[in-house]
């Protein structure tokens, strides 16, 4: 052990070392989440002195149809979003993982989406979708399919902005997918074969026990991020359409209260419900967890 | 089994992956390919029916035009700069952390880490508006600092680097110790750079976090001098009466784009294993 590993010294380099760090989360992280905390106690429009009221903004939002109206559309968003990306990932998954020439050109592909900033994808869907000049009628009135208003009325918009989110996140998932196949063992599809196994049942009695693991954890991270959909719910819709008036999800319904109507104590508040709300998800997820997950070691 | 795979059926089977192939290419190219060519249009060009995907005729109209109405090298600066400094920011802090973490040993490091961790639960729009306040009243309202500073510190990074850096074997420093370097020399020398493929994902992550980025910065940095990309091309849509330019908005979106793109392209080993690394959006 070298001299400085002891006594004052030793500290003095821990200290050195973790101070940049331990400041800046506190000042950052950990300071505006207690700030965000008290918040939610109090009234605060940034001009008047904040006021102490204690349960109220809760209470109120218990009464909010916008609330309410944010909460059922997010949770409509992902009944939509959630099942089509995780089974469109995972057959994107099992390609990626076929020994095939062209499927590096495949991965590559569904992965430039992923690093495109949400501005730049909902700006460039939001012209697709254009119902005179858009790219998505063409084709499907050619095909005799009525097309709906998209961006313009809620529903079609909703599934719009389902649309452009599994186009943008296909690559992300089929990725965390990927890892889970190529850690199964090629001597399993072996013996089966040689069992006389189909192809189908290969992948429903092996590929898919083995891999939920791994389809647990994107289960998770898939709920965590869509209960806090924004960017694309807040560009997409057109402006002023019965869509932009009725489309909200829970993170845009806060950010309009703390921006738009200077509640900082009301929307502080419902950002609250919200993480308890991701919290209890994720709690009961792991929950349930042995339900439905196989790990390999038991 | 050999000769089944020359068979007809087998060939039609290939055949009809490498068309599905063909078509998830096709469909992830189409919107890109799209947004290029509208931004290549002349305004009357893009409200043609049916849609033409080849621009006819072909010009650079929509990005002079959207030079002229916003200072464009500036964006670009702004939004290069604040990635740049926020990646490099955040290496440095979150790897001399995880230093601490992972090379010393002190009594109440378990503790402190466990805290670390514990704030990664909290989701980023609860954080959204204690972080504006907090700006407001530093005083930074506009500045690069509220562009940057927050983003220089979250516990995961310092998760990342401490599990690279937990890997490294004990006699690589004790040979250092011997010869008389100090902790500092040792994680410079040694720990960096033998980190490397850790430091490289976190880089990356680092810095397409920060040019993507868009909730924030849409409330505390909206002036031209600070303003960055994906901010300004917000902006471009027009107003409820007007009708938006969307061969301008394209331009916007080709420029916001192109730089991850290529960026991405050159480095995709470690995208990849960042964004699967995170998980959890930013």
């Amino acid at each position: 052990m070298a001299a400085w590993q002891t006594g004052w010294t030793k500290w003095k380099w821990v200290l050195f070392f973790l101070a940049p760090s331990l400041l800046g989360l506190s000042v950052f992280i950990v300071l505006p989440i207690l700030s965000s905390f008290t918040l939610a106690f109090q009234d605060w429009n940034l001009l008047s002195p904040p006021e102490f009221i204690g349960l109220q903004n809760f209470e109120e939002l218990a009464a909010d149809p916008a609330f309410w109206s944010a909460l059922r559309t997010t949770l409509l968003f992902i009944i939509l979003y959630i099942p089509s990306v995780f089974i469109l990932a995972l057959g994107l998954a099992v390609l990626l993982n076929q020994k095939l020439r062209g499927v590096l050109v495949v991965r590559t592909t569904t992965f430039l989406p992923v690093v495109a900033s949400w501005v730049v994808v909902s700006l460039m869907w939001k012209w697709i979708f254009n119902p005179q000049y858009g790219l998505i009628n063409p084709p499907l009135n050619a095909l005799g399919i009525e097309t709906p208003g998209w961006l313009f009325t809620p529903d079609s918009a909703l599934v719009a902005i389902v649309i452009t989110s599994v186009w943008k996140d296909l690559g992300y998932i089929a990725v965390m997918y990927l890892g889970g196949l190529q850690a199964i063992n090629d001597t399993l599809y072996e013996a089966a074969r040689i069992d006389g196994a189909t192809p189908r049942q290969q992948f429903f009695r092996i590929t898919v026990p083995l891999l939920t693991p791994t389809m647990f954890f994107v289960l998770i991270i898939l709920l965590i991020n869509s209960f806090q959909v924004f960017d694309q719910v807040w560009l997409m819709p057109m402006r002023d359409s019965a869509a932009d008036r009725q489309v909200e999800v829970l993170v845009t319904e806060v950010v309009k209260n703390a921006f738009s109507y200077n509640r900082m104590g009301y929307a502080s508040a419902m950002s609250w419900v919200l993480f308890v709300l991701i919290f209890a998800i994720t709690f009961v997820q792991l929950r349930l967890q042995k339900r439905w997950v196989h790990y390999e070691s038991e | 089994m050999n000769l089944s795979r020359t068979s007809p059926q087998m060939n039609i089977k290939r055949l009809a992956v490498y068309l599905l192939m063909l078509l998830l290419v096709v469909l992830m190219l189409l919107p890109f390919a799209w947004m290029i060519s509208t931004s290549l249009k002349a305004q009357q060009y893009i409200l043609e029916t049916p849609p033409r995907l080849i621009p006819d005729p072909l010009t650079f109209e929509s990005y002079t035009s959207l030079a002229e109405r916003m200072d464009l090298a500036r964006i670009v600066f702004n939004s290069v700069f604040v990635a740049v400094m926020t990646a490099g920011g955040q290496i440095l802090v979150s790897a001399m952390a995880a230093y601490a973490f992972s090379r010393i040993q002190w009594r109440g490091r378990n503790l402190i880490f466990t805290l670390y961790l514990a704030t990664m639960m909290v989701p980023s729009v609860v954080l959204v508006i204690p972080q504006f306040i907090l700006i407001r009243q530093l005083g930074w309202m506009n500045t690069y600092a509220a562009l940057i500073v927050p983003g220089l510190f979250n516990a995961f990074g310092t998760f990342l680097l401490r599990q690279s850096f937990m890997g490294l074997p004990k006699d690589f420093e004790e040979a250092a110790f011997v010869d008389g370097a100090n902790p500092f020399t040792i994680f410079w020398r040694i720990v960096l750079p033998l980190n490397m493929p850790a430091i490289a994902t976190l880089i990356v992550l680092s810095f397409m976090g920060s040019w993507n980025s868009y909730l924030l910065p849409l409330f505390v940095a909206r002036k031209e001098e600070v303003i960055t990309l994906p901010v300004a091309l917000a902006t471009l849509q027009a107003g409820p009466r007007a009708l938006t330019e969307w061969n301008l908005v394209m331009a916007g979106a080709v420029i916001t784009v192109l730089p991850i793109l290529i960026v991405y392209l050159l480095a995709q080993k470690w995208f990849v294993q960042g964004v699967v690394s995170s998980g959890i959006k930013g």
